[in-house]
């Protein structure tokens, strides 16, 4: 142990006595908040009511602090305490609005997640915490509550010949989904617990259609979502509220939305038509995580060109003494090779994960303060992903390092190993986001190579419930972030494990 | 000129490594045109892909490898102090960069072709498989189709203009594993930066300074209204490219001491 201090130390000493090498890895770090600092100010966004300017409109919050879209038709009472809301749905259609390939027709389609069923909700206001059974178009029953919890119930379609009936029981914080296909024989399709129920609530009836989404080859490489208006209609009957509810008419809110386009203009205005014992409900909208809006990780756009310089210095540490022949010294003076070669890992991961650190750790914050400043929504998130961004993007840098020098050792020859080493890192990445690579190939690129790691980057997570395309290009990787670091590290502890290997194999 | 060329072929034709990074350009070019060509699928609207760029994006690796045939050309001799003695044969020293640049530009323009062909047998055997049959209305690339011949000229010279670009860069940094990230970062950081910038303003100018993304414009054969450049305009800015690191490394080498 003694003998790894002193060679600590002395691989230390090589390497900031070796000419450039610390300034490099200093000019990595300011690189990176350099060129964060340019791109968050360059960015503006404002938006104006006729000739004034005003704050741009921000979507409302969920219980969990997450942005949220929250749009939907609601048909609703107060309930106070304890109840039980049931219904049979009968039918379930929709209108999609100008699709592909002419965008010249409306088609009567029901959008795959359009939801029409039952809802308990703290209030008609939007980001109110909730509780929704309802039959979708395409995913079967769902139960989802506090839009980023979700649970599915029996697939399947509803038509005049098979109706599905909801029910929906209020027992405290605990509100218990059940669905059946005769109104007698009940399955419970799960536990919703909504972090913030007052003792007195909406419940009703709701209907909500997402856009219809659609994903063309962009232009420059990458591709491009397209999204559609579209409209659902739920027709309800045997609609029984029990508890202490109260009577009279229903109340009618159109959630988070207007009837804004020339469909509900003219055709079908989104509402209710009650007919005796029938309800048509008519309602567009999505109740789901947003993903409008600026990724902080965004503010990093230096990370790559800070990365290449040290990928350099990495691999310069231990190319730089073969051409100078100081490897032949350093290994009289460190018999154990092995040993050696870690003591060189350690001074180089160390020096790239600091670099990394002093760059993410400036460049978020103050980046995210200028996009701000600037009128750029950047979605809120938790301060525990905001330090998993910042920490985890450093110590993937740190690694890349510790893979770079590796692969110096191995190739022993500066340019091979920096190729090697930026083919398996940014190259993955660059064909991921910005060339004609297909999007499958992009996934699979960034699951089974060191870029991988990069996943630690990823703010937003793609959330089941959200309708979008979720593609590389838009900053969503194919692995949760901790399993694409894992990859990385991998890599990098192969790299290593190979490198010493043939370190102790090789004459020097 | 003439013996300077002869020397510079010599030298890079001996050098350990050079039939390595030769074999590297056409393996690395053909490999990822394969690994992308296989995982290409038709949707049911149609095939938006371009069947010619799809076949040459090999060259998005290759290009790596092409440079580091140049950085050994140049940069190695910088390592070994092996450029004294070229400069005491030769003590002209424009003359020592210009056989250079003639040397490794005709390499590339070989190994290069090569490559480019290969990558285009590979395509032209996997992308049936996906679907793009004449019978669906997507002619594979043929050269004698005159779309598919201009891609891959231009392919080659873009390759040509990599060595360049790679020559350049060794003789300005002296220093190789340095010149093969500064090169590396010059070709792959602007197209990831071109999409990490919102505005599409933004975007198109960064896409015109980018000398990957505009040397490569000349690969499509669709939706060409779509480009910000021509593909001869886009070859020209990576042209510009070599050029403006030429003159100086031409301006430093001769001022310098070696």
């Amino acid at each position: 142990m003694r003998e790894f201090g002193y060679l600590l130390r002395a691989e230390w000493t090589k390497f900031r006595t070796l000419r450039g090498q610390l300034v490099a890895a200093t000019a990595a770090a300011v690189l990176v908040v350099l060129l964060g600092a340019v791109f968050a100010a360059g960015n503006h966004s404002s938006c104006s009511e006729g000739p004034k300017e005003v704050a741009c409109p921000t979507p409302p919050l969920g219980p969990g602090g997450e942005a949220v879209a929250d749009t939907f038709y609601f048909v609703h009472r107060t309930l106070s305490g304890d109840g039980t809301v049931t219904a049979r749905l009968t039918s379930l259609t929709g209108v999609i609005t100008y699709p592909p390939p002419n965008h010249d027709t409306i088609v009567p389609r029901v959008e795959g997640l359009a939801r029409a069923g039952l809802m308990v909700k703290a209030g008609a206001r939007p980001g109110a915490s909730y509780a929704a059974l309802a039959m979708t178009g395409t995913h079967g029953v769902r139960l989802a509550w506090d839009f980023t919890h979700e649970v599915a119930g029996a697939p399947g379609r509803v038509s005049g010949a098979a109706p599905r009936w909801l029910r929906l029981v209020r027992a405290g914080d605990t509100l218990t989904g059940y669905e059946s296909v005769d109104g007698h024989r009940w399955t419970r399709v799960g536990v919703a617990h909504p972090a913030a129920l007052p003792r007195s609530v909406q419940v009703g009836l709701f209907v909500s259609s997402p856009g219809d989404v659609t994903v063309e080859q962009g232009s420059l490489g990458g591709s491009i979502e397209q999204l559609r208006f579209t409209q659902a209609t739920g027709v309800f009957d045997r609609v029984s509220v029990a508890g202490t509810a109260a009577g009279g008419d229903w109340r009618r809110d159109y959630v988070g939305g207007h009837a804004a386009t020339d469909w509900e203009k003219y055709h079908r205005p989104p509402g209710l038509v009650a007919s005796g014992d029938r309800l048509t409900i008519s309602g567009s909208g999505e109740i789901a995580p947003s993903t409008d809006g600026f990724h902080l990780e965004g503010v990093l756009s230096g990370l790559y060109v800070g990365l290449i310089v040290l990928i350099v210095v990495a691999v310069l540490a231990v190319t730089a003494e073969y051409r100078r022949g100081v490897i032949a010294t350093t290994l009289v003076a460190g018999p154990r090779r092995g040993t050696v070669l870690a003591a060189k890992a350690v001074v180089v991961g160390a020096v790239g994960f600091v670099a990394g650190l002093v760059a993410t750790a400036v460049t978020v914050p103050v980046g995210v303060h200028v996009l701000r400043g600037n009128g750029i929504y950047v979605l809120p998130v938790p301060l525990g992903t905001e330090l998993r961004v910042v920490v985890g993007t450093a110590a993937v840098v740190g690694l890349v390092s510790v893979l770079a020098l590796a692969l110096g050792a191995v190739f022993r020859r500066g340019p091979v190993a920096v190729i090697a080493a930026v083919a398996v890192t940014v190259l993955p990445v660059l064909l991921a986001t910005a060339s004609f690579v297909p999007e499958g190939l992009s996934r699979w690129l960034l699951r089974i190579t060191p870029a991988a790691g990069f996943a630690v980057q990823q703010s937003i997570p793609v959330y089941p419930n959200a309708v979008g395309h979720h593609s590389p290009v838009d900053g969503y990787y194919p692995l949760p972030p901790w399993a694409g670091f894992a990859v990385l590290c991998g890599f990098a502890g192969l790299a290593l494990a190979l490198a010493g290997y043939l370190l102790r194999r090789r004459d020097a | 000129m003439r013996r300077a060329l002869h020397a510079e072929w010599t030298k890079l034709a001996t050098a350990r490594g050079t039939a390595w990074l030769i074999f590297g350009i056409v393996a690395a070019t053909a490999a990822l045109t394969a690994a992308v060509d296989a995982t290409v699928r038709c949707t049911a609207l149609g095939c938006d892909q371009d069947p010619t760029r799809l076949s040459l994006t090999g060259v998005q690796l290759g290009q790596a490898v092409v440079a580091g045939l140049a950085i050994l050309a140049a940069g190695g001799e910088f390592g070994t102090g092996m450029i004294r003695t070229t400069l005491l044969a030769v003590p002209r020293r424009t003359t020592v960069l210009a056989a250079k640049a003639t040397v490794v530009a005709g390499l590339t323009a070989a190994a290069g072709t090569v490559a480019v062909l290969a990558s285009l047998l590979v395509a032209r055997l996997v992308l049936p498989t996906a679907g793009f049959t004449a019978a669906h209305g997507h002619p594979l690339p043929s050269l004698t189709a005159g779309g598919t011949v201009r891609a891959a000229g231009g392919a080659v010279l873009y390759l040509v203009l990599v060595a360049l670009i790679a020559l350049a860069t060794a003789t300005l940094v002296r220093d190789s594993a340095v010149a093969t990230g500064a090169v590396l970062a010059l070709l792959y950081v602007p197209p990831v930066a071109v999409f990490l910038v919102s505005d599409p303003d933004w975007q198109t100018w960064l896409w015109r300074f980018s000398p990957m993304d505009t040397g490569l414009a000349i690969l499509s054969t669709t939706h060409l209204a779509d480009l910000p450049l021509t593909g001869w305009a886009g070859l020209a800015v990576t042209a510009g490219w070599a050029v403006a690191l030429l003159l100086p490394a031409a301006a430093l080498l001769a001022h310098r001491d070696p």
